[in-house]
């Protein structure tokens, strides 16, 4: 009777509980995450309807957007002063709500601490053909391991909390295919950022994208969650890649994945994920792999992207009155020339962090530029990992003695200057490159310039003092 | 949630695209544990000067701005986070619909479940509006939702999408939780479907 299906319509239709005409459907929610900022609203809900959490086996929470990264002493033990008393209300609000109901959390003190994104992937809750929501836009990360992942509101996170399950309408899909072989020098964030630059932060809205192809599966699974993360960035819903050996490499033996003949199971059910051959996608994009370079943002919004080697655009070249106000306004924001080379503008802070690039191989790729070398005079880096874990692993390989030998600063896990909501953040005029997701005016500090890049930019522009193509360092 | 069946209005112009929910409420408002009180802080840095005066030149800063329900933006509107702070801004202010040519799938998703519509109009008559509020600031809109009509100024009446399910919460001020509770028996049985406990 079905026809071939993708990816998408496998797991939707997997998950739906019920429908009935011209109502949204009832989908059942397979994992909800949970962190501070979005959910203190949704428990004072329940707790006025007098309803309990559903499933606290299927819930998990942290604290990140908001926890200070500066230890007080130089050690992991005891984190420094929250910014300010809002914070620490907040987040002492989640661990009570937690313990109200009943909800596994890893908090300020718990190993598995960090970015609600790096941890469930890190710890196996993140798996295959799963539906997992989190109020939180960059949930769409989760999408690199075939599952069906988006960011929700805090009316949302009420009706998963009580539920288990949401309203929700059946998005268009989109398959993005990405063909040819990534030359050295460029990541998953180069692929991402030239993808939006293509569509436009509207190119994506109402679909799932799909991305796949020769480029996508050569990617690792880090570098998968990176194009995934930034999908919310070209507006869509969420994104995904299929499964395939990559992904089961990733999971297998995590806490949470399954374990002995449940994982065969499990693995044998996720190999039939994949879109089937022939399936219909509502649109398609592509995108050639062997012609990136690596991106940098130059304006106020993500799709305002070029290739590092180019020239920041001149308004006077756009023909649309609302294109070309949009980019004076932007280049007025940032401080930049039409024409001018985006090579060699000078930077005040280089951020390395982020559920976008604060993982173990972010990690290793600034420390495989800053190796040796040193931050420029007058640059403050942060290298910020993406949890606990990752911090470990870094330390374990000695990323952290690189980072600090060169000058950067090396901090405790969180959200930190993604969001700048911690007491890190840039000051008015500051211009930062960074490997966070987002470029919008003041996203990093009130009246501070960001250019989103790879960390492989990043650390290279760390150590020029100047916005720099990790290709071309001189030694 | 609040529910909105007609509203007569002037309209606030902030016909800009692409307008993000990180200028719409800036995130270091964002750790508050309430829903409340959120609307001084409305589009907080395009509405401030540093020292915290109000810009004069900014429409929000306008008295007969706090006296209008609805907000005209550009294309895109409320791109970025999922914050729901935003439409919790946008109607402590005092909106109750906001009029683009398209919106952000989750700023649109988390308007519809407090009561704040999201009107998405044709570019062209988008533009039609846009150009007789700024020939007549004081002129008025109507919407009735019922008939999913918008009225512009010039007495011109158009037609606006929303969903069946959305527009009869809106109606009726229903909460779409208690829609959801009433689907227990079908996840229950879900649950057993997939083999759980
Ligand atoms: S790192 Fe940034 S984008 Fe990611 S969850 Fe934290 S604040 Fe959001």
């Amino acid at each position: 009777m079905t026809g071939p299906r993708t990816l998408f319509d496998k797991i939707w239709e997997g998950h739906v509980v019920a429908q009935e005409p011209g109502s949204p459907a009832v989908l059942y929610i397979d994992l909800h995450l949970v962190h501070e900022v979005t959910s203190p609203q949704a428990f004072e809900g329940l707790r006025q309807q007098g309803l309990k959490v559903r499933r606290p086996d299927k819930t998990a929470a942290t604290m990140d957007h908001g926890v200070p990264t500066r230890t007080a002493d130089g050690t992991s033990l005891g984190r420094m002063a929250f910014a300010d008393e809002l914070s620490r209300r907040q987040i002492a609000a989640l661990e009570a709500n937690c313990r109200e109901f009943d909800i596994p959390y890893y908090g300020l003190e718990s190993p598995n601490q960090g970015i609600v994104h790096v941890i469930g992937p890190e710890l196996g809750l993140t798996q295959p053909g799963m539906t997992l929501v989190c109020g939180d836009s960059h949930t769409s990360t989760h999408g690199a391991f075939g599952a069906l992942a988006f960011g929700i509101g805090t009316s949302e996170v009420e009706h998963v909390l009580a539920t288990q399950a949401l309203l929700q309408y059946r998005p268009k899909t989109c398959l993005v295919q990405i063909d040819g072989r990534i030359p050295a020098g460029i990541t998953g964030k180069d692929i991402i950022l030239a993808l939006i630059a293509k569509i436009g932060t509207g190119g994506g809205a109402g679909y799932v994208l799909e991305y796949g192809g020769s480029a996508i599966r050569a990617l690792s699974m880090e570098q998968r969650m990176t194009v995934c993360n930034m999908s919310i960035e070209a507006g869509a819903r969420a994104g995904m890649i299929a499964p395939d050996d990559t992904t089961f490499a990733y999971v297998a033996g995590r806490r949470f994945a399954p374990q002995g003949t449940a994982w065969d199971q499990a693995v044998a059910a996720w190999r039939k994920l994949p879109s089937d051959e022939g399936a219909q996608y509502d649109k398609t994009v592509d995108l050639d792999a062997a012609a990136l370079e690596p991106m940098i943002t130059f304006g106020t919004n993500p799709g305002m992207a070029r290739p590092v080697s180019g020239r920041v655009p001149d308004p006077a070249a756009f023909s649309d009155p609302h294109e070309r106000a949009a980019l004076e306004k932007a280049l007025a924001y940032m401080g930049l020339t039409p024409g001018q080379p985006l090579i060699g503008h000078p930077v005040d802070v280089v951020f390395i962090g982020s559920c976008t690039n604060g993982r173990l191989e972010d990690l290793r790729l600034a420390a495989s530029v800053l190796s040796g070398r040193k931050v420029a005079a007058g640059v403050r880096a942060l290298v910020v990992p993406g949890s606990q874990q990752v911090k470990k692993q870094a330390e374990a390989e000695g990323l952290d003695q690189v980072f600090l030998a060169a000058g950067a600063e090396w901090r405790e896990p969180g959200c930190s200057m993604c969001i700048a909501m911690n007491g890190d953040q840039l000051s008015p005029g500051q211009v930062a490159v960074s490997t966070s997701n987002r470029n919008f005016e003041g996203r990093q500090g009130k009246g501070g310039r960001t250019m989103l890049a790879s960390p492989l930019t990043a650390a290279a522009t760390a150590v020029a003092g100047r916005v720099a193509d990790a290709r071309k360092l001189k030694t | 949630m609040q529910k909105l069946t007609t509203l007569t209005s002037t309209v606030v112009l902030l016909p800009i695209d692409n307008i993000d929910t990180d200028q719409v409420i800036p995130a270091r408002f964002l750790k508050t544990t309430e829903k409340t009180g959120l609307g001084e802080h409305l589009f907080e840095d395009w509405r401030y000067d540093a020292d915290g005066s109000p810009k004069p030149d900014f429409v929000l800063n306008r008295p007969e701005s706090k006296r209008s329900a609805v907000l005209l933006a550009g294309a895109n509107f409320g791109i970025g986070s999922s914050r729901e702070h935003a439409p919790w801004a946008l109607m402590d202010y005092g909106f109750r619909a906001v009029i683009a040519p398209s919106f952000a799938d989750i700023l649109r998703s988390n308007s519809l479940k407090n009561g704040l519509l999201p009107l998405i109009l044709e570019p062209a008559v988008h533009l039609r509006l846009l150009e007789q509020i700024e020939e007549i600031p004081a002129a008025q809109v109507s919407i009735d939702l019922a008939s999913q009509e918008l009225t512009l100024p010039s007495g011109e009446k158009v037609g606006f999408p929303i969903d069946p399910f959305s527009k009869t919460c809106l109606l009726n001020g229903t909460d779409e939780l208690g829609y959801l509770l009433g689907f227990e028996p079908q996840i229950i049985a879900y649950e057993q479907r997939l083999g759980e406990k």
